[in-house]
């Protein structure tokens, strides 16, 4: 275990800050997956927090001028770049911390939010290019797996066989023709100390995550998938239950990358039929009985995967 | 003062961001601007210069990184060129909206296709219109002092600035430099304290969504800073005029007073120039020279002051402006000149590109042509000059 880490116990009901980061008012849809994981992440990381967002949902419904539901400071530049304007952020602070300008004493977070598109498509450079200068700054991927804020287009992030605007379900190709992109390996491969993936459907995970991604020296990265009612088709109560079974069918599990060293948090034995996940989103209707079993085969497999990268470096899950 | 050093220009600018202790640099190489970044990173890693050295992935990383670097209150600095700087376009025009003193060199050279290395202003003139404030330097002293002034400029204007030298004729030519003293240049540039940053302690949003409500309003004010800017930039070239003795306007005049026939030129080439005119001068032809040596804000009330009396006015252009009516700095003068009472005759001319050599002789054409303009009406509205049929 990382010495960083060893002193956080960890959050739970009766711990929970009170801290709000994000104001209520803002303009997402309702059930929106994507704006919770940002209130508890602000909620882990406290008032000492400098955000940057990328462009996208996130943006656009938390600051319509002059209205702002960011209690810390927050910047968004352009679509693509947010890592290297947090590592700019990052830079400063640390310099300026040196110079005295910032009091050495006090620990200010640098937390991106971030899309898929903005992650796993055009900011990939940017990200991979923090990552590898290693700067001391979180990284929230909030993966509602297509590009939601310009109408559902596919992106690398979107999951074999969903319809989107860009990969309709055609009477001939259904759908996304591709698999998801493997983010996480990718940015495991940067040998970062934490990297993890999270659901708003287990917020104490989720918030315990981004904890532990600030409290560690270096790049922190969280791949969260967040639900989007509008662009997955689900019923906006349905979306946290959606990204629940997105984890109980394998589809999605979780699990932290501490120095290399695969941890699964939640061992699904039994999975629940993929079918359940399918049924509540219109974007998967359309799947063929072929294609939910080639999904299937591949989930279990890249789960299996993962069960045995954890199991070679014997932690407990 | 300072004694005179033989350095080369890129060396010797390096040196001057330093002595401005600069926070934060992000570094990309690309030719010809890297001997810039090179001469940072080694003053960085011994230890002569105290901070941030960012070597990013890209020219767009590298204008971000000065976007949260100078958002956050540091003093940033970065340099570029040609790809580079069209790599990094988005972000220059939120640079400015952002209102951050961000401090950029240009070596000025030539953009793709056809790849080349060599110098001329197709770069910069690309971001023409990004709401930057943009100075050129004729020789090495002046890119130098156009430094101190850059910081001092942008961090009273709160907006960045381009420092644009040209690429290999001044980025790479050793030359006598005057330094300013380190405690004159602490005078000159004052810490930067920003008023609106990202500071947990006053948290501000930043990079808001413009609704069709706010965002003319937003752009006028952003105009308007730029057009304010006028008067910090003069202002600290007065201020640094009775630091050093060094005199700096927003438009060089050579030989102008009695001058019928004019030429203008922007960067180094103007010392070419001044030969051409001090030949013709002698077989007593009335020639005069002007530099804009600030290009953004346009200064408008000095051009127009600074012409005299000219009856033409041959514009050098370094750049194409494909499919339109000039040069854009011949478009920008007859632009100028149409408000205007003046009204000299106007010739173009398009010279210089990628590095290609503009001698005495051919100044000495542009002028011959030039007052040719007074009589005869010119058969093109601009010449690409010197090309081979």
């Amino acid at each position: 275990m990382r010495a960083e880490l060893k002193k956080f116990k960890g959050f739970n009901l009766k711990n929970l800050p009170e801290f709000e980061g994000f104001a209520p008012g803002h303009r997402a849809c309702q059930g929106c997956g994507t704006v919770l994981p940002v209130k508890l992440a602000l909620k882990a990381l406290g008032p000492n927090t400098i955000a940057v967002s990328t462009t996208g949902c996130i943006e656009i419904i938390s600051t319509p001028f002059p209205y702002t539901s960011w209690k810390i400071p927050w910047i968004h530049a352009a679509f693509e770049n947010a890592a290297s304007v947090a590592s700019g952020i990052e830079a400063a602070i640390k310099v300026l911390k040196r110079k005295g300008k910032i009091s050495k004493k006090q620990k200010i977070n640098v937390v991106v939010f971030a899309g898929d598109g903005a992650t796993f498509d055009i900011g990939l450079q940017f990200l991979s290019g923090a990552l590898e200068r290693g700067h001391d700054f979180i990284y929230i991927c909030l993966d509602n797996e297509a590009y939601m804020n310009t109408g559902v287009q596919r992106s690398a992030a979107t999951p074999y066989g969903a319809h989107t605007t860009t990969s309709p379900a055609g009477k001939v190709i259904k759908g996304q023709i591709t698999w998801k992109k493997n983010l996480m390996g990718i940015v495991v491969a940067h040998n970062i100390p934490y990297a993890a993936t999270a659901s708003p459907a287990f917020p104490i995970d989720l918030m315990n995550k981004v904890k532990k991604a600030s409290l560690v020296n270096g790049p922190g990265f969280i791949h969260v998938l967040s639900p989007c009612p509008t662009g997955w088709g689900c019923k906006s109560e349905d979306s946290i239950l959606t990204a629940k079974l997105a984890v109980e069918t394998r589809i999605f599990p979780l699990y932290e990358v501490i120095d290399g060293k695969y941890i699964l948090n939640r061992k699904i034995d039994k999975p629940k039929p993929i079918e359940e996940y399918f049924k509540l989103q219109r974007r998967f209707r359309h799947l063929t009985p072929e294609q939910i079993e080639y999904i299937k085969k591949r989930v279990d497999e890249e789960y299996e995967k993962l069960v045995k990268l954890c199991e070679c470096f014997g932690v407990e899950s | 003062m300072g004694k005179k050093v033989a350095k080369e220009v890129s060396i010797a600018i390096a040196d001057a961001v330093a002595q401005c202790k600069v926070d934060v640099i992000s570094a990309y190489p690309i030719t010809p601007q890297t001997h810039i970044v090179e001469h940072l990173a080694e003053l960085v890693n011994n230890g002569e210069l105290d901070a941030e050295y960012m070597p990013v992935e890209s020219e767009h990383a590298a204008m971000s990184a000065c976007i949260g670097a100078a958002a956050t209150g540091a003093r940033t600095f970065t340099s570029t060129a040609a790809q580079g700087l069209l790599l990094m376009y988005e972000n220059l025009f939120i640079a400015s909206a952002f209102r951050l003193p961000i401090v950029m060199v240009i070596a000025n050279r030539s953009i793709s296709a056809p790849i080349s290395i060599w110098n001329d202003h197709s770069d910069v003139m690309t971001m023409r219109d990004s709401g930057w404030i943009q100075t050129f330097a004729e020789n090495g002293q002046e890119a130098v002092d156009l430094i101190y002034h850059a910081y001092k400029v942008a961090e009273k204007a709160l907006l960045p600035v381009a420092v644009n030298i040209d690429g290999f004729t001044l980025s790479h030519v050793i030359e006598p430099i005057e330094f300013l003293d380190q405690k004159l240049v602490d005078k000159y540039v004052p810490p930067l304290r920003m008023k609106y940053k990202l500071d947990p302690k006053k948290p501000i949003t930043m990079g808001a969504i413009g609704i069709p409500e706010i965002y003319t309003e937003a752009k006028k004010a952003q105009d308007e800073a730029l057009k304010a800017s006028y008067r910090i930039i003069v202002n600290a070239w007065k201020e640094f005029e009775k630091l050093t003795g060094r005199k700096y306007q927003p438009v060089e005049t050579y030989k102008m007073e009695d001058a019928e026939i004019a030429l203008i030129i922007m960067g180094s080439l103007a010392e070419t120039a001044m030969n051409a005119v001090d030949l013709l001068r002698k077989k007593r032809k009335k020639v005069g020279l002007l530099r804009f040596r600030l290009w953004r804000p346009f200064p408008m009330k000095d051009f127009i002051r600074a012409i005299g009396k000219v009856k033409a006015i041959g514009v050098i252009d370094r750049a194409v402006s494909h499919g339109s009516t000039g040069g854009p700095v011949g478009i920008e003068v007859r632009s100028a000149l149409y408000q205007s009472n003046k009204r000299p005759k106007i010739i173009n001319f398009i010279a210089g590109l990628s590095g290609r050599d503009v001698t005495v002789e051919d100044f000495i054409e542009f002028f011959e042509k030039t007052y040719e303009a007074i009589s005869k009406k010119p058969k093109f509205s601009y010449e690409i000059y010197g090309a081979k049929e």
